[in-house]
C-alpha cells in the first residue's frame, strides 16, 4: 500500500507539466484548478500514506521506484523512504503548500503570467517532495538543485524589474556557496563510505569512525555549509531578505514554510552524523543562536512589512538551528511544523494587507487598520502571538522544548538558553511592533481602501489560525527516528527545569510585547527621541543594514572580483589559445607562398621530394 | 658477338633521363616540355629492355611495348591540351599559364 508513496511528487510534476506547456491556452479557471488541485490530491495521497502508516508498527517504509543510474558499483535508485520525519515534511509541504495555493489563486488572478506562476509553484512542491522522501543523498540533492531553482525563478518573477532579478540571482549565487560545500561532502561520504544511501551510509559511519574523528568534522562541516546556505543562517543568511522581491505567496512558501527548513531537515535526517562530531554540533547551536540575535536586532529597525517577517524567520531558523545543535532534534522538527503554520499565516496575512493597500510595503504608511482590513489583523494577531510564544499558542510549546534543550547541555547551556531568551524577548518586541504599527494608532495613509478578500483567499488564512493556535498540541510522531539518542534524551528530561526558569521563558517575551506597547501604540516612549541620542542613530543604521553583511561582503567578494574581471578583461589565459590560433595563421601564409601556379616549380619539388625519399631509403 | 655491356645501357638510361628532367624543369615553352617528357619516358624504357636483355627474360620488353603505348595516347592527349590551350591563352608559355595557383 506504500506504492502510493511515489504518487507524492507526480502529481506536482504532471501539474507543472499541464501548465508548462498547455497554460498559455487554458482559461484562469482551469489553471487555479490545475495548480492548486495537484497540490491537494498530493495530499490526499499523503494522508492516505500516513494514516496506515501511523497506524501499523513499522518504523520505517523504503519503496524503490526504479533504478536511476548505475555506474560501476556505484547505483543510485529513485528510492523513497519514509519514517516519521518525512511524514512530518510531506504533511507540512502538502498541507501548508494546499494552502498557499488555494490562496495564490485569489492573490494571483490579475497577474498576466498566472500559469507560469503556478507551474513553477508546482515544480517547487515537487522537488520538496523528493528533498523530503529520498532515501539516498543524491536524490535528495536533485530535490535540493529543484528548490533552489524554483527559489531562483520565483524570486524573479516579476523579471522587468532589474531589481528583481538581481534579488534573484543574488539569492541564487548565495546559496550556490552552500550547495557547492553540500556537494563536496557528498563525494566525501561516498570515497569514504562506498555508498550514499542514506541509512546505511549512517549505520557504516557510526561503525568506522570514532566520535570526533577528522572525517566526521570533515563531512558534517561540509553538509552544515550547505544547510546554512539553504536555510539563510550565518553566514549566508543576506540572500533572504532581498528573496522578498517575489510575490507573497512565494515567500509564505518557499521562504518561510518549506524551503529554508530543508537546511533544518538535511541536519534532522543526517543527525547521527552530526552526533559522530560533537564540535560540529556546537557550532551549529553556536550559528543557530548568532543568527537568532542578528536577525532579531534587524528586524526591529526595519519598515518593509515582507521584510520584518523574512528577519523573523531567519531568526525563528535560528531557532530550530540551536534546537538541533543541543541534540533536541525532535523539538527542532516540532518548531519546523509550527513556524511552518505561523509564518504561513503571518505572509499570507501580510499579502492581503499588501494587496488591499495597492502594494504598499512600507508599515510606517499604514496604521489603524484593524478595522479597514479584518481578516488580515486576526492573521496577524494570532500569528504574532504564535511567533512570540505566548503561552499555549503553538510557538510557545516549541520554542520552549528547544530552549530547555538548549539548558540541558553542559557547560554552555546556560549562555545558549540565555541567548535564545533574550531573543524571544526581541521575537516580541519586533512582531507586536508590526501589529501595533499596522493595524493601531493614527491612520497614515491609504484610508478607503476595502480588504480584499474571497473564500479562496480567507479560507486558507482560517485554517492557518486554526494551526496557530492549537498546532502545540500535535504530537509529531519522530521519537522512533531519534531514538537511538533516547538515553540522552531520557537524561535531558529528567534534568529537572525549575520554575523560575519556566516562568521567565513564559515572562519574557510578554515583556518584549510590553515594550512594543509603550513605544508604539501607548507612545510613553517615543521612537524619534530615542533617535536623538547619537548612538542610538549609528546602531540604528547598522542593525538596519542587517548588520552591515551586505557592506562586508561587497568589499570581500564583489568588488575584488569585479576589479579582477576589469583587469582581467582580455582573459590571460585566452592568450594561449590565441597563439595557437596566430601559429596557423602563420603556417597557412608560408604554405600558400609555396603554391605559386609555376608549373616548373611544382616540378622540381616533386623531384627533390622523390630524391629525398629514395636517398633516404637507400641510407637506412 | 660482343653485347653491350649492362652497366652502359644503365648509364645511357640515367643520362637519357636527366637530360629529360633538366628539360621538364627549365624549358618554358610546353611543347618542348611535353618532348622532355617523352624523353624521360623512353629512358626507364631503355632500362626495361636492358635488364630484359641482362636476365634473357621477355617481361621487360613486354613492358616497354605497354610503355609505348602510353606515350602514344599521352603525346596525343598532350597535344590536344596544348592545341586547347594555345587557342584559348594565345600562349605556349606555361610561366604565363598560372591560374590555378592559390
Amino acid at each position: 500500500m506504500f506504492e502510493s508513496l511515489g504518487l507524492l511528487p507526480t502529481f506536482p510534476l504532471l501539474g507543472f507539466l499541464t501548465l508548462f506547456l498547455a497554460g498559455g491556452f487554458l482559461p484562469r479557471r482551469m489553471i487555479g484548478l490545475i495548480g492548486a488541485g495537484s497540490i491537494g490530491l498530493s495530499f490526499l495521497v499523503a494522508l492516505s500514506i500516513v494514516m496506515p502508516f501511523l497506524s501499523g508498527d513499522s518504523e520505517e517504509v523504503r519503496h524503490v521506484v526504479y533504478t536511476w543510474l548505475s555506474v560501476g558499483n556505484f547505483e543510485s535508485t529513485f528510492g523513497l523512504y519514509l519514517d516519521g520525519l518525512t511524514v512530518v515534511m510531506i504533511l507540512v509541504i502538502t498541507g501548508v503548500g494546499f494552502l498557499i495555493h488555494l490562496y495564490s489563486t485569489g492573490f494571483m488572478i490579475d497577474d498576466p503570467s498566472f500559469s507560469r506562476f503556478f507551474a513553477i509553484m508546482n515544480l517547487f512542491v515537487a522537488s520538496m517532495l523528493i528533498l523530503v522522501i529520498a532515501d539516498n543523498l543524491l536524490l535528495l540533492y536533485l530535490g535540493w538543485e529543484g528548490v533552489g531553482l524554483c527559489s531562483y525563478l520565483l524570486i524573479g518573477f516579476w523579471y522587468t524589474d532589474p531589481e528583481n532579478g538581481y534579488a534573484a540571482r543574488k539569492a541564487f549565487v548565495t546559496t550556490r556557496v552552500g550547495d557547492t560545500s553540500m556537494a563536496i561532502g557528498l563525494f566525501l561520504l561516498f570515497t569514504q563510505l562506498g555508498t550514499l544511501d542514506i541509512q546505511s551510509l549512517l549505520v557504516f559511519a557510526q561503525d568506522r569512525w570514532d566520535i570526533g574523528s577528522g572525517f566526521a568534522i570533515a563531512a558534517t562541516l561540509l553538509l552544515l555549509g550547505g544547510a546554512v546556505g539553504k536555510s539563510a543562517q550565518l553566514p549566508l543568511q543576506t540572500w533572504l531578505p532581498d528573496a522578498m522581491a517575489g510575490p507573497t505567496p512565494i515567500s509564505a512558501l518557499i521562504h518561510a514554510a518549506t524551503m529554508v527548513t530543508a537546511g533544518v531537515y538535511l541536519i534532522a535526517r543526517m543527525h547521527p552524523l552530526f552526533e559522530l562530531a560533537p564540535n560540529v554540533q556546537l557550532l551549529v547551536a553556536l550559528i543557530g543562536l548568532a543568527t537568532l540575535l542578528i536577525a532579531g536586532f534587524t528586524a526591529m529597525t526595519q519598515h518593509d512589512i515582507k521584510r520584518i517577517l523574512a528577519y523573523s524567520t531567519i531568526s525563528q531558523i535560528g531557532y530550530m538551528f540551536l534546537g538541533l545543535g543541543v541534540g533536541a532534534w525532535s523539538a527542532s522538527i516540532f518548531h519546523l511544523m509550527t513556524h511552518a503554520f505561523f509564518k504561513a499565516l503571518l505572509f499570507l496575512g501580510a499579502g492581503t494587507v499588501i494587496l488591499s493597500l495597492h502594494h504598499e510595503h512600507d508599515i510606517f504608511k499604514m496604521g489603524g487598520k484593524w478595522r479597514q482590513l479584518p481578516v488580515a489583523f486576526a492573521s496577524f494577531m494570532i500569528g504574532s502571538l504564535a511567533l512570540a510564544a505566548f503561552p499555549f499558542t503553538s510557538g510557545y510549546f516549541s520554542k520552549d522544548e528547544i530552549l530547555i534543550g538548549a539548558l540541558a547541555v553542559e557547560g554552555v547551556g546556560l549562555w545558549l538558553w540565555l541567548g535564545g531568551v533574550v531573543g524571544a524577548f526581541f521575537t516580541g518586541i519586533y512582531s507586536f511592533r508590526l501589529v501595533f504599527v499596522v493595524f493601531f494608532g493614527e491612520s497614515r495613509g491609504h484610508h478607503d481602501e476595502g480588504e480584499v478578500t474571497g473564500l479562496a483567499m480567507a479560507l486558507p488564512l482560517f485554517v492557518l489560525m486554526v494551526l496557530a493556535l492549537l498546532g502545540g498540541f500535535i504530537h509529531i510522531p519522530v521519537d522512533n527516528v531519534f531514538s537511538h539518542g533516547a538515553a540522552l534524551g531520557a537524561a535531558h528530561e529528567e534534568h529537572s527545569v525549575s520554575t523560575f526558569m519556566h516562568a521567565v521563558m513564559i515572562v519574557v517575551p510578554l515583556l518584549g510585547i510590553g515594550v512594543s506597547y509603550l513605544f508604539y501604540c501607548a507612545g510613553v516612549f517615543s521612537v524619534s527621541s530615542l533617535m536623538k541620542l547619537p548612538l542610538a542613530k549609528t546602531l540604528h543604521s547598522f542593525w538596519y543594514s542587517g548588520w552591515g553583511f551586505d557592506c562586508l561582503y561587497k568589499l570581500l567578494f564583489i568588488s575584488p572580483f569585479l576589479w579582477l574581471s576589469k583587469v582581467n578583461r582580455r582573459d590571460v589565459v585566452d592568450t594561449f589559445y590565441a597563439g595557437i590560433v596566430v601559429l596557423s595563421v602563420f603556417g597557412n601564409a608560408v604554405s600558400v607562398r609555396s603554391q605559386s601556379g609555376l608549373l616548373r616549380w611544382y616540378i622540381l619539388s616533386i623531384v627533390i621530394g622523390i630524391v629525398l625519399l629514395v636517398s633516404l631509403g637507400a641510407f637506412l | 658477338m660482343d653485347t653491350i655491356p649492362f652497366e652502359h645501357g644503365l648509364l645511357l638510361a640515367s643520362a637519357l633521363f636527366a637530360l629529360g628532367l633538366v628539360g621538364v624543369t627549365t624549358r618554358r615553352n610546353i611543347v618542348f616540355v611535353l618532348m622532355s617528357l617523352e624523353i624521360m619516358l623512353n629512358a626507364t624504357g631503355l632500362v626495361f629492355v636492358v635488364g630484359s636483355s641482362k636476365w634473357g627474360h621477355a617481361d621487360g620488353q613486354i613492358m616497354f611495348l605497354m610503355i609505348l603505348t602510353l606515350a602514344a595516347a599521352e603525346v596525343a592527349v598532350g597535344l590536344a591540351l596544348i592545341i586547347q590551350l594555345y587557342r584559348r591563352f594565345k600562349t605556349v608559355d606555361i610561366d604565363v599559364l598560372s591560374q590555378l595557383k592559390g
